[in-house]
């Protein structure tokens, strides 16, 4: 049951964090363009846990593996730099015990991340720091326990710890991305749906592949997805069960139900049900299984999703003619537009700092992906293609994950679906790697808070 | 209900014939406007009997070429009582997926709306959306997208 919940023995605490203001600080809220410059070096292990860590993950030292991922975190996130270590002077097993700033400084690293990996009754026990090397003090230190297959996790751990120690944020980086998995020609697309970890990797498949399944979301505690799928050729909300692979249908109305999201307390699921020409917007509570309509309309309504305190639901409607955004109270009251720039806007999504609202508009034939404050007021685009649609918030609200189509002739040739990401200040655009071509992410919440 | 929804359906496609007389849509090649107007990816459920109507970007008027097509439709329908059939609507792929899930299902329900005006049992007819997700043509061009914006007829037994 509790695979997904992973264990953390926090031994070692923290010497001087939150009292000695280090010189280095890192200002997220702009578009960065100098990254600090900082060394992650490899961590050191010793030559008895080395042996043994090879014979139970293959890895040739996991030191070096675990770092790296931290590295690769540290400099995809667009604020760090990480420098080459082939620049380094000091020894890792060294550099862990005392580091001599000198030698960091000289190679211009402003932070430096130490650690040391061992194996203690099976486990794997994992220590790092955080230097100041301006200041030329410790500024974090902690240890984690865990099973050893949970190595990528601990580098992902470590730097979301950094991050915050250094941004004073929470990260984003111990999370999953669930998507749907995309094959073969475009008039027969076959989609599954797939998740992995934040950086691309371990990804697993979830469903086969024989029916169509689109848009999948987590539930609060990221143990469960809801989803549509094609199921005998029956458009409806399914939920997934991620443990135990056990599929449900939730939406079982007399015709479609589509665009479903979880309520910030996971026990309700919000979607659009369709019959006769009309969508609009109803929740099931998953325990009693009752039903409510929320929307009463004759236009299409669609794309709900929920305010951080459960008050609200933004969502999507062509009431005025068009595709638009609004905002209702959660009871479906108090409808009001919000949207009233050129073009059509459509997939509104709710920070989860409850500020903001995402969305995907399009415009004299382009698609942009941008994000408004809740009354609608200072949109801003962050990004502009040929098609790209769908965001979905990292869990500290700082960053987007959206998916992109490619131009194609008729036969299909040149197109691609692929995942992109992009920070809030509209910088740092870079392409997700999945394994396959890709669609309909969305982003999990932190998996160890 | 049913009888409100036949008045609306009948309103629209007043009025968008009303549209169409009045100015001089523009027609090239295989399009009327943005309708698609060719036959390359049309199928006949019988002979002389097409399978698929087609719509204006983020429309679900009926053209007066697709009321013509349905009430072929509806014809052949009644004279073979026993087949049922499937309305598979579809959008082309320049909106966001999950508008276009309901603009498909929309648009096959216009369609419906129109056989049962003329005398097709709603028993007999089922619908689906597929969204943009099965198009017919891959291109990136109006012409492709014009195709892809359709209501399908499909024989469901």
């Amino acid at each position: 049951m509790k695979k997904f919940v992973f264990l953390i023995y926090v031994c070692l605490f923290v010497f001087n964090w939150g009292k000695a203001w280090s010189l280095i600080e890192v200002d997220i809220t702009r578009g960065n363009l100098n990254p600090l410059p900082l060394a992650v070096s490899p961590l050191s292990v010793d030559q008895n846990s080395k042996e043994k860590f090879k014979d139970l993950l293959k890895l040739e030292d996991i030191g070096v593996e675990i770092s790296k991922v931290v590295e690769n975190n540290l400099r995809q996130s667009g604020l760090f730099n990480p420098l080459d270590p082939k620049a380094f002077l000091q020894k890792p097993d060294i550099a862990h015990v005392k580091p001599r700033f000198e030698d960091w400084a000289l190679i211009k690293a402003q932070a430096l991340i130490t650690g040391e990996v061992k194996i203690v009754d099976e486990k794997l026990r994992v220590e790092f720091r955080l230097w100041d090397v301006l200041a030329g003090k410790e500024i974090m230190a902690l240890a984690f326990t865990t099973v050893s297959e949970n190595w990528r996790r601990v580098g992902h751990i470590i730097t979301d710890k950094v991050y915050q120690r250094l941004t004073g944020e929470k990260g984003y980086f111990d999370t999953r991305i669930i998507y749907v998995a995309e094959e073969g020609l475009k008039t027969s697309r076959i989609k599954k749906l797939a998740i992995m970890d934040q950086d691309g990797f371990n990804t697993k498949y979830l469903t086969l592949g024989n029916e169509l399944v689109l848009t999948p979301r987590f539930n609060p505690t990221n143990q469960m997805v809801t989803y549509l799928s094609y199921f005998k050729n029956l458009p409806r909300v399914y939920l997934l069960d991620i443990e135990t692979g056990i599929q449900e249908v939730v939406g079982d109305f007399p015709g479609m139900t589509f665009a479903p999201r979880f309520s910030p307390d996971g026990k309700k699921i919000i979607m659009s049900f369709a019959k006769d020409g009309n969508s609009d917007i109803y929740t099931m509570d998953l325990e009693s299984r009752e039903v409510e309509k929320i929307t009463n309309h004759p236009s299409i309504d669609t794309s709900p999703s929920y305010s951080p305190d459960g008050k609200y639901i933004c969502f999507n409607s062509d009431r005025s003619g068009y595709q638009q955004i609004y905002v209702m109270r959660s009871d479906g009251s108090k409808v009001k537009r919000i949207s009233f720039g050129n073009g059509l806007y459509g997939t509104p999504v709710w920070s989860p700092r409850g500020d903001l609202i995402a969305f995907t508009k399009l415009h004299k034939g382009k698609f942009y992906i941008g994000v408004m404050r809740t009354d609608g007021t200072g949109e801003r685009l962050l990004t502009e293609n040929y098609y790209q649609e769908a965001p979905s918030w990292s869990p500290n609200g700082r960053v987007l994950i959206f998916y992109r189509e490619t131009k194609s002739d008729s036969a299909g040739k040149g197109f691609s679906a692929k995942l992109w990401s992009i920070d809030l200040t509209g910088y740092n655009e870079r392409m997700v790697k999945t394994e396959t071509d890709a669609s309909d992410p969305s982003w999990s919440s932190l998996l160890t808070d | 209900m049913s009888l409100n929804k036949i008045f609306r359906n009948t309103l629209l496609v007043i009025s968008a014939s009303i549209l169409l007389s009045a100015c001089a849509v523009k027609t090239t090649g295989k399009m009327q406007g943005d309708v698609y107007t060719g036959k390359d990816t049309v199928e006949y459920l019988a002979s002389g009997v097409p399978d698929r109507v087609f719509f204006a970007t983020n429309e679900t008027v009926l053209t007066t070429a697709s009321r013509e097509t349905l009430r072929k439709q509806a014809s052949w329908l009644r004279k073979n009582s026993k087949i049922n059939v499937v309305l598979e609507g579809h959008a082309d792929e320049r909106g966001t997926r999950e508008y276009n899930l309901a603009l498909g299902e929309r648009r096959a329900n216009a369609a419906k709306d129109y056989l049962m005006t003329y005398g097709i049992s709603g028993n007999r007819i089922s619908v689906i959306s597929y969204g943009k997700e099965r198009p017919v043509d891959s291109g990136s061009n109006p012409l492709a997208w014009s195709k892809n914006r359709r209501s399908v007829t499909v024989k469901a037994n």
